[in-house]
This record gives C-alpha cells, sequence and structure tokens, in this order.
C-alpha cells in the first residue's frame, strides 16, 4: 500500500457537496436522469449522503460518483469514475455517474485538453475513492466499537476480519458524513485492482442509443429562444451595418441586432478574429436560417484578404529568410553535411483544417442582471467562465457553468467565443437563449489548424551512418518544430529551427496541435533516409534509439529512450513486420506526444490504383491502461482522424475566405475510406497512467505515407495526399 | 401558416409550420425530439437520418410537406427500450466515442438490415458512407451491423 497526504479540508469538502447535490443542478435534471435509474436490483434510495465532492452514497447502496471533466469523447465520464470506484471499493454494477459542475474551489485540471485528464488526474481521483472508504470504515469500526484494523471492505461491503457482522456502504453512509476527512490514506496496490484494467461499457452508451437528450444542443429550458449569429465573410472583414428592420420583420424573428465580444484584455482562449456580429432570435431554427440568407449587410476591409498563394509564399520565404523563433544545436551540422556521402532533402506541407466537430458549436446562455447561467459544450468550462464575467463586468462567484456531453472536441472547443456570444445575446434580450451555429459558420469561422511547412535533410557518411539532420519548420502562425524531441539526442550533427509567420486567420489547437504534421514529415523522412542507408526502417530507429539511450547527444532531449524503442518493438513483433505478403504495402511509424509511445503499422492494398488500407497495428504504452476496450477505441479513433485528414481534408483559402464551406465542399473520411481493421496492443506497465486522446493520431500519418511509398513508389510529402494520389495513378 | 398532420413513431401530430421547413427542425424544435441531430443542413453527413417508410432518409432536406402521409421513425422510435438489434449490437461492441453522429449511424444501418439481412462488407461501406463520424468509429460500426445481422 502507498500512503499519501490528502490534499483537501473539509471545508472543501462540504463547498462542492452542497454545489454537487444541490442548487447548482437545479434545472439541469435530464442531463442528471440516470440517478432515478435503479441499477442492478438496487432500489432508488430514499436519502443521498454526500461523502465528499466526488462521491454520493444512497442508502440502498447505490454510489454516485461524480465526474469531474468534460467529455468530449475520449471516455472520461466513464473512466475517471473508474478510479474513484476502484479505491471506494464498489461494485461498478451499483455505481452510476453525473457530470459533475465546474468548481474550480474543489476539483482541479477540469477541462479537456492535451490528454490530460486522465494523467492530472490520477491521484485526486484515487484519493476521492480512497478518502471515501476510509471514512465508511471509520464510520462502522465506531458503530460496532472495533478498531479499524479489524475490518475490510469488498464491493461496497464491510465486514469483520473475524466475524461475521456485515454491513453496506449505504447501512453506514449516513454516519460516515460526520467523520472527518482523514489527514492521511492508503492507495490500493496495482496489484489489487479490481475494476482499472477491466473494460466497461460508456456510462452514456444506452442514452446515446436512444437518442434521449445529452448534449448542449439538445438542451432546452423554459422561455428559451434561439438564436444564429452572422459573422463577417472573410478574415480581415468586419461588419459595418445590416438591413436590421428588414430582418426583424421577418416571420420568426424576435430581434436582431449587432454584438461586439471584443476584450480589453483578451485571454488565449477569447476570439482574436470576428468580434463583431450580427445577432439573430427567435423561438425556431429554421425561421432563423431563413433571415439569415435575408442578411445584407456592409462590411468592411480592415487588413489583407488573404489567399492560399499568399500563404505559401510566406511560409517558404520564413523558411528561406526568416528569424529563427526557436532552435536546437548539437554538434557541427554544416561541416556534417559537406562531410557526408548521401544527403537527402524533403519538404512537407499540410493545410489548414477545421475541427468539423459533429455537433456545431452551441451554448446556452441566461444572463440576469448580476448573474449568468452557461450550459453547454465547452472543453474549457473555467475558461469560459472568466470571459463571460470579464464581458458582462459580474463576478466569477456569480457566473455557473455546467457541461453538457460534448458532441467532439478536438480543440475546437477550448476556444470560448460562442460562448461569450451566447451571453452577449442573452444580455440584449433580457431571456434564456441557446446559440447554434450552421455547419457554414462552424467551417468558415473556425479556430484552425495551422498550415505548415518543413524542410528536413540528413546526411549519412561512407559506413552508412546518420551524421546529420537538419529540420526548418514554419507555420501560420506558429512553426511545428519541437527541437528537442526525437531524432535530437541520437545524432551527433543536429539541428532544429522554427519559424512564426503572420496571418489574419484565426489559428489553434487541433488534436496534437504540431505533432499531427511533425510525426507525418519526420517518419516518412526517417523511412526515406533508413532506405538511403539500406537499412530496414524499424531497425535503422532502434539503432538511433539505442544511441539516445545509452550515448546521448547533447544536455536533454524529450522522450524515454527506451520506452520509445518499446513500442516499435512491440509492433515489430505483433504485426510479423519482416513477412512479405504479396500485394500488402507497409508502412511504419512512432511517435511520441501528450506522454505516451504508439508506433503503427499500415498494410494497404491498391484496388483500381487507389490505396484501400486493409489493417492497421498500433502498439501503446501509455502506462497503466484504465479501460481497455475503451482506450482501444480511442487509438482506433486516433488512426482514422491520422489517416482521414492526411488522406482528403483541406481547407484552401480566396480573399481571406474558405472556399470551403460544408461537406459537400470539404472531405472527410467516410466508411468506405476507413481501414477494415485496426488491431491495437499496450505495452503492460505499472507507470502512472497518460493520456491517449491525441497520441495515437500522429503517427497514422507518416505509417500512411510510408505505405503509399511502397504502393506507388513515390514519396507522399504534401497533404492532402489524395490530391498527388490522382496525379500519381490513373483512377481506376 | 398552414397546418401538417405527421405521423411520427407510430403517433400523430398537428403542426403549424412554413411548408419549407424541414422535418429535422420539425422533431428538434416542434416535436420536441432531440434524438435526430443537426450535423450539415444539406444531407452530407447523416447526422439527421430518420426512417420514411422504413428507409432511411436526411430529415435536414425534406420539407414537412413533403412528410405528410409517411410513417416518421426517429430514433426515439426504433424500439420501446434500445433493444433494437442494431442498437443491443451497438452497446456490446460500445460503439460511439462522443456518440454525436451515432443516431443517425444507428438508424441508417437498421434500414440497411431490414433491407439487406446479411450484408457484405461493400453494401455496408455503400449504405453507410453517407453518415459522417468525426471520431472515426467505423470499424466498430461495421462490427456492430454484422453482429446485428446475426441477432
Amino acid at each position: 500500500m502507498k500512503k499519501i497526504k490528502t490534499q483537501y479540508n473539509r471545508r472543501s469538502f462540504l463547498k462542492v457537496s452542497a454545489a454537487a447535490g444541490g442548487g447548482m443542478l437545479i434545472g439541469f435534471s435530464w442531463l442528471a436522469g440516470c440517478v432515478t435509474d435503479s441499477k442492478a436490483n438496487l432500489a432508488i434510495p430514499n436519502e443521498w449522503y454526500d461523502i465528499n465532492g466526488y462521491i454520493k452514497i444512497g442508502d440502498t447502496g447505490l454510489v454516485t460518483i461524480y465526474s469531474p471533466n468534460p467529455e468530449i469523447g475520449q471516455n472520461v465520464k466513464t473512466s475517471m469514475p473508474m478510479i474513484v470506484a476502484e479505491e471506494l471499493d464498489v461494485d461498478w454494477a451499483h455505481v452510476v455517474v453525473e457530470q459533475a459542475p465546474l468548481n474550480t474551489g474543489f476539483y482541479q485540471n477540469q477541462f479537456a485538453g492535451g490528454s490530460l485528464s486522465i494523467r492530472r488526474g490520477w491521484n485526486a481521483l484515487r484519493m476521492a475513492g480512497a478518502t471515501g472508504r476510509r471514512m465508511l470504515l471509520e464510520a462502522a469500526a465506531k458503530e460496532w466499537n472495533v478498531p479499524l484494523t479489524n475490518l475490510k471492505t469488498d464491493k461496497g461491503i464491510i465486514s469483520e476480519m473475524n466475524g461475521d457482522r456485515q454491513l453496506t456502504y449505504g447501512d453506514i453512509a449516513s454516519k460516515a458524513v460526520a467523520i472527518d476527512v482523514p489527514e492521511e490514506i492508503s492507495l490500493k496496490d496495482i496489484k489489487d485492482f479490481k475494476i482499472i484494467g477491466t473494460s466497461k461499457k460508456n456510462v452514456d452508451a444506452e442514452k446515446i442509443i436512444t437518442g434521449t437528450p445529452l448534449f448542449g444542443i439538445d438542451f432546452k429550458r423554459a422561455g428559451m429562444l434561439v438564436a444564429m449569429i452572422a459573422h463577417p465573410p472573410a478574415f480581415g472583414m468586419r461588419l459595418i451595418d445590416f438591413n436590421q428592420e428588414e430582418i426583424k420583420q421577418m416571420n420568426g424573428v424576435k430581434d436582431a441586432f449587432k454584438i461586439n465580444i471584443s476584450s480589453e484584455e483578451p485571454s488565449w482562449s477569447d476570439e482574436k478574429g470576428f468580434h463583431e456580429l450580427i445577432a439573430i432570435v427567435g423561438d425556431a431554427m429554421w425561421p432563423l436560417m431563413k433571415a439569415k440568407k435575408a442578411i445584407k449587410a456592409n462590411w468592411t476591409a480592415t487588413s489583407e484578404l488573404e489567399n492560399s498563394e499568399i500563404h505559401q509564399k510566406r511560409l517558404e520565404k520564413a523558411l528561406k529568410s526568416g528569424s529563427v523563433v526557436d532552435s536546437r544545436k548539437d554538434g557541427d551540422v554544416a561541416m556534417a553535411f559537406v562531410k557526408a556521402t548521401k544527403i537527402v532533402e524533403q519538404t512537407y506541407y499540410s493545410p489548414f483544417l477545421p475541427h468539423n466537430t459533429l455537433e456545431p458549436m452551441n451554448f446556452f446562455a441566461h444572463v440576469t442582471e448580476n448573474a449568468a447561467e452557461l450550459v453547454g459544450p465547452t472543453q474549457t468550462p473555467e475558461a469560459l467562465e472568466g470571459s463571460v464575467s470579464k464581458f458582462l463586468n459580474i463576478p466569477i462567484e456569480n457566473i455557473t457553468v455546467n457541461m453538457t456531453r460534448i458532441g467532439g472536441g478536438f480543440g475546437r472547443r477550448l476556444y470560448t467565443h460562442f460562448g461569450v456570444e451566447a451571453a452577449a445575446i442573452s444580455k440584449k434580450t433580457g431571456t434564456p437563449i441557446k446559440l447554434i451555429y450552421s455547419r457554414e459558420d462552424d467551417m468558415t469561422q473556425g479556430t484552425y489548424r495551422p498550415a505548415y511547412l518543413a524542410t528536413y535533410k540528413a546526411g549519412l557518411d561512407e559506413n552508412n551512418k546518420l551524421i546529420a539532420f537538419s529540420v526548418k519548420g514554419s507555420g501560420l502562425p506558429e512553426g511545428a518544430v519541437f527541437p528537442n524531441r526525437f531524432p535530437a539526442g541520437a545524432v551527433d550533427h543536429y539541428s532544429a529551427e522554427k519559424f512564426n509567420v503572420t496571418t489574419n486567420i484565426t489559428t489553434g489547437a487541433w488534436r496534437a496541435p504540431r505533432s499531427h504534421f511533425t510525426a507525418g514529415a519526420e517518419q516518412s523522412f526517417l523511412d526515406e533516409v533508413a532506405e538511403l542507408a539500406g537499412q530496414d526502417p524499424i531497425d535503422f530507429r532502434l539503432n538511433l534509439f539505442n544511441r539516445a539511450q545509452h550515448n546521448p547527444v547533447g544536455d536533454n532531449y524529450d522522450y524515454d529512450a527506451e520506452r520509445y524503442a518499446g513500442v516499435l518493438k512491440l509492433i515489430k513483433e505483433k504485426s510479423n513486420w519482416g513477412e512479405k505478403k504479396p500485394g500488402i504495402f507497409r508502412g511504419v511509424a512512432a511517435y511520441f506526444c501528450h506522454a505516451s509511445y504508439v508506433a503503427e503499422v499500415v498494410d494497404l492494398i491498391l484496388v483500381n490504383g487507389q490505396p484501400k488500407i486493409k489493417k492497421v497495428w498500433c502498439a501503446v504504452d501509455c502506462g497503466i491502461v484504465i479501460n481497455p476496450d475503451a482506450a482501444i477505441n480511442m487509438i482506433q479513433g486516433g488512426v482514422i482522424d491520422g489517416i482521414g485528414h492526411a488522406m482528403y481534408s483541406e481547407l484552401t483559402f480566396n480573399d481571406g475566405a474558405t472556399n470551403q464551406t460544408n461537406f459537400d465542399s470539404y472531405q472527410l473520411i467516410r466508411h468506405d475510406q476507413a481501414p477494415e481493421s485496426i488491431e491495437v496492443f499496450f505495452v503492460n506497465s505499472d507507470v502512472a497512467p497518460t493520456g491517449l486522446g491525441e497520441p495515437g493520431l500522429p503517427p497514422a500519418v507518416g505509417a500512411l505515407a510510408n505505405a503509399l511509398y511502397k504502393a506507388t513508389g513515390e514519396r507522399f510529402s504534401r497533404q492532402p495526399f489524395i490530391n498527388q494520389m490522382k496525379k500519381a495513378i490513373p483512377l481506376g | 401558416m398552414p397546418t401538417y398532420n405527421l405521423k411520427i413513431n407510430g403517433k400523430s401530430h398537428s403542426i403549424k409550420a412554413d411548408s419549407d421547413t424541414p422535418l429535422l427542425w420539425i422533431l428538434r424544435d416542434h416535436v420536441n425530439l432531440v434524438g435526430t441531430k443537426f450535423g450539415c443542413g444539406i444531407a452530407q453527413c447523416g447526422a439527421c437520418t430518420v426512417h420514411l417508410n422504413g428507409n432511411a432518409a436526411r430529415s435536414c432536406s425534406i420539407p414537412i410537406a413533403n412528410a405528410q402521409d409517411l410513417n416518421i421513425t426517429t430514433i426515439e422510435g426504433l424500439s420501446d427500450d434500445g433493444t433494437h438489434p442494431v442498437q443491443e449490437a451497438w452497446k456490446h461492441i460500445d460503439v460511439p466515442q462522443c456518440g454525436y453522429c451515432q443516431s443517425g449511424q444507428i438508424m441508417s444501418a437498421a434500414a440497411l438490415l431490414k433491407n439487406n439481412p446479411s450484408p457484405t462488407d461493400e453494401d455496408i461501406d455503400t449504405a453507410m458512407k453517407g453518415n459522417i463520424c468525426r471520431c472515426g468509429t467505423y470499424v466498430r460500426i461495421k462490427e456492430a451491423i454484422k453482429i446485428a445481422s446475426t441477432l
């Protein structure tokens, strides 16, 4: 057992207990509806007892566990409560899960980003469960007047070690609430885990498959109006005026007006592009959609209307003559390239991409004189609370934010403008409102993945040893270069240089920011270097990791070479890498980001000249795996996301506007283009768990590019690959 | 504003709306059946899939005037208690990630299996390629459809 100090006191528990069990959930009952379900033959409790901010126990033994973080599909609403339930030692069949409200006074890290929920929540969640178990045990010890050491727990039942007496958590919960929060508690040994490491079904599955209201877009409140916005038609333009009176007269329109959400001191998550918008309010969506089409507005250009040619030129210019904003240098790279007997160079590009969460941006807001209530899909409830407080000039303690289940995040809902816009509209109408974006609003007003360009160069000596490696990367607005990542530490003469480029297109985090590009570029480049060296691409990488592990170059690097090599070794074994399969073209890649290691092998065939992926093999080291089947699902999704965007998707610009506006002009990967199967293997580990939302995606890009090379003899360096595919091979 | 009589999940509804109002918004805003989702509004993503006389249709692009006299089934009416074979298979495979597209996926899959009880991989691709899953649960969806075909 591991003893750790608890980090909280009784006060904080009481604070959140009141919030989680009472007032803040009023009017939110459709989201908390699972509380009324009976489960596994346990009756619905008459009384609930708040053990702490994470745990509520009913008098029948039913346990409610609050999941603190936003659920965007990464399955934390199941896996975070699993960790609490493990240490509480309850039967998972007796657990119901509720989404916790935002409570910065109690919960920590209530956001969904950086694959951090499980990684950062691990200790707090274990402590919450262990603390609850200890309080229940102490209450039972007091009740029976026996020492604590005479008692044990198993699946929600407390019993004597040397006696017949038993009681359930439900029996003693009313007394446990009066027990002081222990200052020190014991955590389970990893080998004693009964819930962690076993596959548990998604706690919202029943609601999802029956269409029960669950998402922000489904939220309704009596007296609520719906609203839509119209933003300028291009980046670099601003609203002057519009045919307001005409729009207000239209059927189904209650009001139409301008809002301005600009802030004097914008935070990282506040809107950078479109501050002045047209808002239209009514009872139902369709009249608003029609009214939007009838808007006649005057816009003015306030900065350059950029296009994709300008973007390409700026990226290229930065690589030639830009100022370096971040770098690393080991050895003498210039001299090493002079000495090299073979040199290879390749330039990689990826376009701007929208996130395209399938649930469009939306938010509910009800602003009153000195308070505001917000409900909806946000990855950053705390940032939203701050932005709304700042915008309305209402104290933070008077703002509540409740999180619904979220129809996709991918980084898009880290940004808060749609919540602030909802607050601005509610403030004007004086009613509760729900703002809903159209798909076009979402795709043309995005906070896009930046566009990137990078040139990689490598030099081999006469023994085919990699002696020189350089990367120069530019991006709109930030280059995708991680100077201390692999192969830093493994090459004597190494340089990495990052360049930034200005643009007025708004950009932001997009699933595995920058890594989704660097993994594709670096891993297909290393494939090319390995080929030049006449070596197997996995063995070539393993040699480099061996160097980094035993005789590293430079003072530091960002990865654990042994774990990195470990996933490559595992994928080599599981995929039978050396085996030749006629007609099957294989590519491999490995990448480390967000604290997890993933290696992937793509097997593809050509059907009428077009690639069809038969199978993707994945090896993952994310430490302890909480919920294995859900973890597999997450990696499978990352693979399809990576392959889909690298192969098919791009957002281009003309006169400041996107050329793609909806799924007719913008291609997302579809059923018939997805891999036929994706098999996932995890490294057995007792290291504290790290995240899975992002790390599965980046290596898929490189593995795909390398498999396409085997199939076509062409290197794929410019995304989306489909454009080059059309040129390389005639359509079947 | 005209009144329309719609038969949704076996119940009759009398609804006042403009004739061009898409069935999607009738369901979501007028009848309060929000399981049918808004994704693109132009019949490209499949999130709004319902059954019209048993066939899969994109409700975002069906005006209410064209939906009269048809049997409309939404995800809420696919089964009484989430036990349609496709729903059972979805639970068994634990398909969803974010879950937003899944009611549309399930409706497309249920219509496919009704017309073709033992679909091949190609049949599944053809029937399902109008349904986007942004999270990438395609492999699981295919697996679940195959399981549902045996239930």
